[in-house]
């Protein structure tokens, strides 16, 4: 085993060597993919329904966390580092800190179980599986509709780091991208208007 | 380098970085005990081992025999969890943190780090934004107006400064244009003027950047003028109030571990990471550039310590308008400064 290592090289060129060929390595291995994709996907949708079943918010709230949590992995496997990463910062770091701080704040408690309206039930259920089929039918059916949308092999090959994905936003989807930042800022003076008291309120309190 | 032989290192580097780690956590208290002791006229420990040294072992063997007290009104699924999400998260973001250049012994060679990626500052601040939770929810599940208090304050605090300390360190990355660590700390080397070291604290203003992350990190990790959420004086003892033994020990060393990477962040960030003059013989060759990478970190936490010995607790509104007042825009002005001087250059 120790003999088969070396060649006489330098210790860095040596490492990207090594590097590479763990890469290439763990490309081929392509089962190996598939069998962590499966499992964090079947994390991603138990915490999907633990999410629904859970009766206490906190519980809820942390379940989602699992839910984000093991998306960022599926990027990740899909090799989108970037986005995993910032799926990571920015869900489950920051908005569902936000959300379990609020649920902190009002204290809420256990919630009851509702039986569910008979409409939800009977459409609901109809629904979700024609949805499903519907998905699947057209992932199956067209394997072009990735080339149809603009996604070329060779880009979705290079989408997971920060240089193109920059590019896209920056360049191509720069107006779309302006216009969501006005919609956020928006969404902050609201939220600031309704916390905000009104002064005769304040007087008093 | 073959695949059980990669696994084979990869295990041991993990074994020893993790026992170093601790190790430091537990010296760290003491340094910091001993330290302050000396800035209010004390000895700090003395008794155990010569000048107290063995005092963090001693402190160990009484967490680990003490009462684990469970209070009755806790729910307890959260509770138990809490400290070992907090002390998880504080600990596994070593990973990517790299300490020194290559290590070559006979025929193997590997990087003084447990493992390379190209986005390693972000997966840093992935897993350090995560540890949020352990605060959080041992604060609401102790189910005590004291914790839910400082449970409130840290996630509060530390969501606030996350935005100022992230936003710092982007004029870094505009600098050195990659994410990983390694590559950061390359994008330093040599010296500008001729004498003045390539240090990003030294160019670009980033001087103002390390000023918002050194400030920010002191909220982040709950220290000292920030430790609002632990406030003594108003809340006992914050989000922990309800725990003892070995699971106060694991926030303590939640809180210690988080100190000791906010260090390593900020020495490979702003401190040109392990540069420093190299000589000597081969295997002197190799170990030096870890001693300089150990020295910023030391000198980082010893800073830790003396704001500690030095400043008074500020009020939570002050905290707040600070942090977004004063450190958000100064952080957001350094970055359109830094992006125009590097578009205008």
């Amino acid at each position: 085993m120790w003999n088969l290592v070396i060649e006489s090289q330098s210790a860095s060129l040596l490492g990207f060597k090594l590097q590479n060929y763990l890469i290439t390595k763990l490309r081929n291995s392509f089962m190996l993919h598939l069998i962590l994709f499966s499992v964090f996907g079947l994390i991603c949708v138990a915490g999907a329904v633990n999410l629904l079943l859970q009766r206490h918010p906190i519980n809820s709230a942390l379940s989602l966390v699992v839910v984000m949590g093991s998306l960022a992995v599926e990027y990740l496997l899909l090799g989108a580092e970037f986005v995993a990463a910032i799926q990571v910062i920015v869900y489950a770091g920051a908005i569902m800190v936000l959300f379990v701080f609020v649920i902190m704040l009002l204290n809420a408690g256990e919630e009851e179980h509702s039986q569910g309206s008979h409409v939800a039930w009977l459409l609901g259920i109809p629904g979700v599986l024609a949805v499903t089929v519907i998905i699947c039918w057209a992932l199956v059916r067209s394997e072009g509709t990735a080339v149809a949308l603009g996604v070329t092999p060779e880009a979705s090959k290079a989408f997971g780091n920060a240089a193109d994905i920059s590019q896209l936003l920056f360049h191509q989807f720069l107006l779309p991208f302006e216009v969501t930042s006005i919609l956020v800022l928006i969404a902050i003076m609201g939220a600031v208007v309704l916390a905000a008291r009104p002064e005769s309120d304040r007087r008093e309190g | 380098m073959s695949i059980p032989l990669f696994i084979l290192v990869s295990v041991i580097k993990i074994a020893l970085i993790l026992f170093v780690l601790l190790t430091a956590v537990a010296y760290t208290v003491w340094l910091e005990r001993k330290v302050v002791g000396h800035m209010q006229n004390r000895w700090g420990p003395t008794r155990v081992g010569p000048f107290g040294l063995l005092q963090p072992a001693a402190d160990g063997v009484k967490f680990l025999f003490k009462e684990d007290l469970t209070p009755p009104h806790v729910y307890k699924p959260l509770y138990v969890a809490a400290p070992m999400i907090a002390v998880v998260f504080a600990v596994t973001s070593i990973a990517v943190i790299p300490f020194g250049n290559w290590l070559n012994i006979g025929k193997i060679s590997t990087p003084f780090q447990i493992t390379d990626v190209n986005i390693g500052l972000l997966i840093v601040l992935g897993i350090t934004s995560m540890g949020v939770y352990g605060v959080a929810l041992s604060g609401w599940s102790s189910n005590s107006k004291y914790s839910l208090l400082g449970g409130l304050r840290a996630s509060a605090q530390m969501i606030s400064y996350e935005i100022a300390l992230g936003l710092s360190l982007v004029g870094v990355l505009i600098l050195a244009g990659t994410f990983s660590l390694r590559g950061i700390v390359d994008a330093q080397a040599g010296h500008f003027w001729g004498f003045i070291p390539n240090w990003f604290i030294f160019r670009g203003g980033q001087i103002v950047a390390f000023f918002i992350y050194l400030t920010s990190a002191y909220a982040e990790t709950n220290r000292i003028p920030f430790d609002l959420p632990e406030a003594e004086t108003e809340l006992v003892a914050g989000y922990h109030t309800e725990y003892s033994a070995m699971k106060f020990a694991m926030f303590f060393m939640a809180e210690y571990a988080n100190m000791i990477t906010v260090a390593c962040l900020a020495s490979l960030l702003f401190l040109g990471g392990w540069r420093g003059p190299v000589f000597g013989p081969d295997w002197l060759q190799q170990l030096l550039p870890l001693f300089w990478f150990v020295l910023r970190v030391f000198a980082f936490l010893f800073v830790y310590i003396w704001v500690r010995g030095t400043l008074p607790r500020f009020r939570y509104d002050q905290l707040m308008a600070f942090g977004w007042k004063f450190l958000l825009p100064l952080a957001i002005a350094n970055l359109v400064v830094t992006s125009l001087v590097v578009a205008l250059t």
